[in-house]
């Protein structure tokens, strides 16, 4: 093998597996004072499920750390569509723990298996309800120790809600994405979006109750930093 | 008396279901969880919404049955082959169903035990006399009802998912079964104020004209007020936001508050609900404020008349004590309202607050129903609608006090 066949080889092996990239970093901020959080009272008053807490759970709209750091935030590249690696990524795992559906924000990639537990002693409903055609509405009862249940959505969604109208106050949100780049931001409000091809985009910052946020970005190969805040009006 | 009471006590329920936001508990319908209805393992049914769902169902039951056995009652002999022919098409029906597989298990033996039901309200050997008109005609509403307003609230959860005019479908049912539920109750109600013996046995003659035209419309005003007051609560309940207001008498602070597109995003960032997750929109600021003005006007109405009817009648007559009722039933519903939006909506006062209204819209139906009633005996005799009313109880009077 010639030096001149050696180069072309790892260059086409570098642009096919995508070795050339680079990783997004950023932290998302809330402006302004968030309302505060409530008990969740109706768990608490439960008799079965009033059982598994020692008292009620406060609601998690806004994380907050004391920087400002928000969590729980979809962070991802827009207009990038038809990249759907969820066939083969790892299935997301979806709790039903104390009552509540843990976590209770999750983003996934369209035809990603979602894989619902139930650790509960209890009964629980899984009623996921989505709203954009393609995506199927499920309605499956669970009981305790019940097998897991498998779900997976074909079309990207914001914010699709799950929700167990047994436990009218047990919520998760299920963003899907129609590609691999995209991420949560953590407790702190930090993100990291990996192996993303260089090029321009436009990322989009996404919290439930917050709104949105975006700016234009450029990737090259040693990534990319973008901070986003959020504002409460 | 007791279809009527039972039927209170289903809204009561029914309530319950949607302030809790149970309505889709048990997923399938006429089973629950596949099991047959009446076979639901006690476990179960005690589990969070579930419970309030299943006795819902229980109790709906419970009114059907009634509703064929005064369909019976009041029908007399002659009803029995027509509660015949249906018993025996609703049994052949079930079978029929049961025959096409086992997805249509549950649906069928639902339709057969309707129609065992039925059949055995027509086999029942009552040599009874129909009761007089109307009566015939409004059991055999409240029959046909009954059995669409089942239909209306098992559809509600086999249907929920499919989307109507950009709405599921599953709200729109929840509204017109809402709303059905009220009509029936207004009915049965009815039906059981014909049957009293102050209705039967009441000399009208003697009644004289006790209600003036501008009275009696009053009357049907306010009560259809009252009726469009309950349309606009369902549709509001059944959208599962939570409260679209959240103080009162102010709403957002102001007294009408901004309807924009940033200000109801900014409502929206600073809701905090536990159980009705949905964001707000809005059309449902604007609907519930729609139902405050409503309320208002309504609660004016309401007093017009009773102050209209304390002008009109003496002292004990049965119409001004059925008046006074309404409007310290209208003071406290108001009350419940607020109470309502000062719990933030906590689930046993909102229901309330349903069978409050529904006992309002009630009796309105009634006092429009006497009045009519009165009139018409009136019209009919003009030389006792001429006597001067002066004092005291008159003999028809003191009929329908007794059967108040």
């Amino acid at each position: 093998m010639t030096t001149k066949t050696i180069v072309v080889v790892a260059a086409v092996s570098l642009l096919a597996f995508g070795a050339v990239a680079g990783d997004i970093t950023g932290k998302i901020t809330l402006k302004g004072t968030p309302p505060p959080e409530k008990p969740i009272a109706p768990l608490k008053g439960d008799p079965n499920c009033g059982k598994l807490v020692a008292e009620a759970p406060m609601t998690t709209f806004y994380v907050v750390d004391a920087s400002g750091g928000l969590a729980d935030t979809v962070v991802l590249l827009k207009g990038v569509e038809g990249k759907s690696t969820g066939a083969s990524a790892p299935a997301q795992v979806i709790d039903q723990k104390g009552c509540l559906y843990v976590p209770n924000i999750v983003a996934v990639q369209t035809g990603q298996k979602i894989i619902v537990k139930n650790s509960d002693p209890v009964l629980h409903n899984v009623h996921a309800t989505p709203t954009v055609a393609g995506n199927e509405e499920k309605n499956l009862a669970q009981m305790p120790g019940g097998a897991d249940l498998e779900l997976s959505f074909a079309k990207p969604e914001d914010f699709l809600r799950f929700k167990c109208d047994v436990h009218p106050w047990m919520f998760s949100w299920v963003t899907v994405v129609d590609h691999p780049y995209f991420a949560l931001s953590g407790k702190d409000g930090t993100f990291k979006i990996a192996n993303v091809p260089p090029g321009k985009y436009t990322l989009v910052a996404k919290h439930r109750k917050a709104g949105e946020a975006s700016q234009e970005i450029e990737v090259t190969d040693a990534g990319a930093t973008a901070n986003l805040t959020l504002e409460l009006k | 008396m007791a279809t009527a009471l039972c039927t209170l006590g289903l809204i009561a329920v029914g309530g319950l279901v949607t302030s809790h936001g149970v309505g889709m508990s048990v997923p399938d319908w006429p089973t629950s969880y596949g099991y047959n209805m009446f076979a639901l393992p006690v476990s179960m049914w005690l589990t969070g919404g579930v419970f309030h769902e299943h006795t819902h169902r229980l109790w709906a039951t419970l009114v059907g049955v009634l509703v064929v056995a005064l369909t019976r009652w009041v029908g007399g002999r002659p009803a029995r082959r027509s509660l015949a022919i249906i018993g025996v098409g609703e049994l052949a029906g079930g079978q029929l169903l049961l025959l096409l597989g086992p997805d249509w298990k549950g649906a069928g033996h639902f339709l057969s035990g309707i129609g065992g039901v039925v059949l055995l309200a027509a086999v029942v050997w009552v040599r009874n006399a129909p009761s007089q008109a109307p009566l015939p005609k409004l059991a055999w509403t409240a029959f046909w009802l009954v059995q669409v307003q089942g239909l209306l609230g098992g559809l509600r959860v086999v249907l929920d998912a499919q989307v109507f005019a950009g709405t599921r479908l599953g709200v729109w049912l929840g509204v017109l079964h809402g709303c059905l539920a009220q009509a029936f109750l207004v009915l049965t109600a009815l039906i059981a104020l014909l049957t009293s013996r102050g209705w039967t046995s009441g000399d009208w003659a003697a009644c004289l004209k006790p209600v003036g035209g501008r009275l009696f419309n009053g009357l049907i005003l306010t009560t259809g007020l009252i009726g469009l007051q309950l349309v606009l609560g369902a549709t509001m309940r059944h959208q599962h936001a939570g409260l679209a207001i959240p103080d009162f008498p102010l709403a957002y602070g102001r007294v009408w508050p901004d309807l924009s597109a940033e200000a109801v995003a900014r409502y929206n960032q600073q809701r905090i609900e536990t159980l009705a997750a949905n964001p707000i929109t809005g059309v449902q600021v604007a609907l519930q404020m729609a139902h405050r003005i409503l309320a208002v006007a309504i609660v004016g109405s309401v007093v017009w008349c009773g102050v209209r009817v304390r002008a009109a009648l003496p002292q004990g007559h049965a119409l001004r004590r059925l008046a006074g009722l309404w409007v310290g039933l209208i003071a406290v519903q108001f009350g419940l309202g607020a109470w309502t939006i000062w719990s933030n909506k906590a689930a046993d006062i909102a229901s309330l607050h349903v069978v409050c209204g529904a006992l309002s819209l009630v009796t309105g139906g009634l006092l429009c129903a006497i009045s009519a009633r009165l009139r018409q005996v009136a019209a009919s005799q003009p030389e006792a609608a001429a006597t001067p009313l002066t004092h005291g109880l008159r003999p028809n009077e003191a009929g329908l006090m007794a059967h108040r």
